[in-house]
């Protein structure tokens, strides 16, 4: 028999097709992660009916019938937000009570953060090792800055408040906080007796007490046992017992990285004749801090928020500032979720960033074999 | 026994410690001038007693007072250090010597006075502690709340009144207890609570902020004396004769016509004697209390005469709206009474 033979096989190529538009695009990513179970379309749909329910609301009272204009709380009228306060009092919310023809100031050492910051947390910026020293000085820089004095007029820190009250008492916790929890850990795992009995008694003391009380002691208590003629600034103590506190924290989130080491690596850098310090340095820290960085972040951002507790003090951060507003007779009753709203989207602004940063710097050291 | 030995050396030492750190008996008045500036503290935030304008600078009732005794003492009303306090810590700040005159709506008690160490050099605002209610309520009488959720703020002599008060008339009632004055207002307007007790100045004031102020009532009942005032360490005799009678010079000033604008003219001298010793043209009263003759003339002209500071800043024009009621002269129906300047 003969005649054509029986081809099995395709005798040309088909035409590559898309895929099926039901697994690629917006199709596809919808039914992998919104609808792939019944579970998960009823979860959708009702978290769609939420945000149907909330969001048109929010905006309307926020933009859309807000009263942007006026002088008092009497001139909003309408349904929406008052936001009439907003251009008389927003530098009160961002500088405090410092006094505004040193703005500038407050602004430049802002301004000089993003560099000084910028060095430490991402490797690949042009002129890195001079940033480096840059970063160093920076905090000498804005104390210089914020506070004053060589030719500057000297600004009391009982005027500093708002946005940049946070801000100089976050960042001055959260950097000496690492480097102080860095040294109770590994002194908690020391072999010398009397390092590791303080590290054990401070840690414990200062994660077994309060912050508030804590606060309260270095308020109250601590006047009344030194004379008369020593006076520690306010702010200072505050800040010492936040940084203090946050240590602590600091400290056991480190500690648990340390123990995830394998004793391999630090029997390795026994090996190699290196020393205490160096294996530490070298060896044993890279690591531990790297899967600690959840729990360091998670720390930062704790000590972020405490910063609002210096109410206590007198000092007005941004969210003192929100209750003062709503305190003053002009604008009584009318501001009272305005205020609290922009306190909360600076926080919000300020953790989540945090959070987005700790997140690539996990993705960016990370060396695990998958 | 060595243990008792060293915990004895420990709080003895502990003591002289506290001893020799306590603020002694030393002048207030030389601190003030060595210093150069006035320490007062004042509230965090109290609607038309302490509050900041556009620019920050503190203002209001209670502040008023801190600027006219910076006056008298210093010379200049702006030489004042404000040291804003909270409930819980104005009275260990004043303690401490962290302030030199307290002077934030602070209830002159027995147990202040006397336990406490401090002296109340008089009283500024007469308050007492009142109710707000939704008229829906049904309800016309604080006595009929048997029953109703009471929206309070915590570690204020508030919350006691407010106890002895259902004990007295032997009707339950179920605290809400809120750390600030503006969360209360916010829980009652949230309908959180039945009624909202504070002050009734602050009742006053937060009733014109509601939505609707007409579907709210303040109830008959004052269930309180609040007597507000200044205060010192005690201690200091010379201090506080010097706060107690700068207060006093405000009130007489209203008496006798005394005002911001004519304080200068008046200062050269009138036909009246007792304004005339008040603002040193004659006798030597600023003498008497360490200070130069012109205290008074200096401390009405910082802010005005007690009338010209409560309406201001408290009174039917402002937007808190008070009535003088109470806090009018004794002349005028009220009991405000300052002992004569002689």
């Amino acid at each position: 028999m003969t005649g054509q033979p029986f081809h099995r096989s395709r005798a040309e190529m088909l035409q590559e097709r898309p895929a099926p538009i039901t697994s690629v695009g917006v199709i596809g990513w919808m039914r992998a992660n919104l609808f792939s179970t019944w579970l998960n379309v009823a979860l959708t749909l009702s978290a769609l009916a939420l945000l149907a329910l909330t969001v048109p609301p929010l905006i309307d009272w926020t933009f859309l019938d807000a009263t942007f204009a006026g002088s008092a709380g009497k001139d909003c009228t309408g349904e929406g937000a008052c936001w009439a306060w907003l251009d008389q009092r927003i530098h009160q919310f961002v500088y405090g009570f410092y006094p505004a023809e040193a703005y500038w100031r407050a602004n430049l050492a802002v301004v000089l953060l993003v560099p000084a910051v910028g060095y430490l947390l991402f490797a690949n910026l042009p002129y890195a090792r001079y940033g480096r020293w840059f970063s160093l000085a920076y905090p000498v820089i804005a104390a210089f800055l914020l506070v004053g004095g060589l030719g500057l007029d000297v600004v009391r820190t009982d005027q500093f408040g708002g946005f940049v009250l946070n801000l100089v008492a976050g960042i001055t916790g959260i950097v000496l906080s690492l480097p102080i929890g860095i040294l109770l850990a590994l002194g908690r795992r020391s072999r010398m007796p009397i390092v590791r009995t303080f590290s054990v008694a401070f840690i414990e003391f200062i994660r077994g007490v309060p912050l508030i009380t804590l606060l309260f002691v270095a308020i109250i208590l601590l006047p009344i046992f030194l004379p008369r003629e020593v006076s520690l600034d306010q702010l200072v103590r505050v800040m010492v017992i936040i940084t203090l506190f946050a240590s602590a924290y600091m400290a056991e989130v480190i500690r648990g990285g340390l123990q995830a080491i394998p004793q391999g690596q630090y029997e390795a850098g026994q090996a190699m004749g290196l020393g205490y310090w160096q294996s530490m340095r070298l060896i044993v820290l890279p690591q531990a801090l790297k899967i600690s960085i959840p729990g360091i972040v998670n720390t930062f951002i704790g000590l972020f928020k405490d910063t609002t507790l210096v109410i206590i003090i007198g000092l007005f951060d941004i969210l003192g500032q929100a209750r003062l507003l709503q305190t003053n007779q002009d604008w009584l009753g009318k501001v009272d979720y305005e205020t609290f709203l922009l306190a909360a989207l600076f926080f919000f602004v300020i953790c989540f960033g945090m959070s987005r940063y700790s997140i690539n710097l996990e993705k960016r050291l990370d060396t695990t074999r998958r | 026994m060595k243990f008792k030995q060293i915990a004895g050396a420990v709080a003895v030492a502990g003591a002289l410690c506290v001893a020799g750190g306590m603020p002694g008996q030393a002048a207030t008045l030389d601190d003030v001038k060595a210093a150069g500036t006035l320490k007062c503290g004042i509230n965090t935030g109290l609607p038309g007693f302490a509050y900041t304008d556009d620019a920050g600078k503190w203002t209001g009732f209670d502040v008023a007072y801190c600027r006219a005794l910076a006056a008298a003492v210093l010379g200049d009303a702006n030489k004042v250090t404000f040291v804003n306090l909270t409930g819980k810590t104005r009275f260990p700040a004043l303690a401490a010597g962290e302030i030199d005159v307290l002077s934030r709506n602070t209830t002159w008690t027995l147990s202040r006075d006397v336990d406490l160490g401090f002296t109340f050099i008089g009283v500024n605002y007469y308050d007492g502690q009142g109710f707000i209610g939704r008229k829906a309520l049904g309800v016309k009488s604080a006595k009929e709340l048997g029953g109703a959720s009471v929206c309070i703020q915590t570690g204020t002599t508030t919350e006691l009144n407010l106890a002895d008060f259902f004990r007295i008339n032997k009707i339950k009632y179920e605290p809400v207890p809120i750390e600030t004055n503006a969360e209360a207002r916010a829980a009652y307007d949230a309908e959180r609570c039945d009624v909202y007790t504070t002050d009734a100045s602050g009742l006053a004031a937060t009733r014109t902020t509601f939505p609707k102020p007409g579907d709210h009532m303040v109830f008959p009942e004052i269930i309180s004396k609040e007597p507000l005032g200044p205060l010192v360490r005690q201690g200091d005799d010379q201090w506080a004769d010097i706060a107690r009678w700068t207060l006093n010079a405000l009130i007489t000033a209203e008496e006798l016509g005394v005002t911001q604008g004519n304080v200068a003219k008046m200062a050269e001298g009138t036909d009246n004697p007792e304004i005339n010793r008040m603002l040193g043209k004659e006798g030597s009263m600023g003498k008497m209390l360490g200070l130069d003759a012109n205290w008074a003339a200096r401390a009405i002209a910082a802010e005005g005469n007690y009338a010209e500071m409560f309406e201001r800043y408290i009174g039917a024009d402002s937007p808190l709206g008070l009535g003088r009621g109470l806090n009018a002269l004794y002349k005028d129906g009220g009991i405000l009474y300052s002992p004569p300047f002689r």
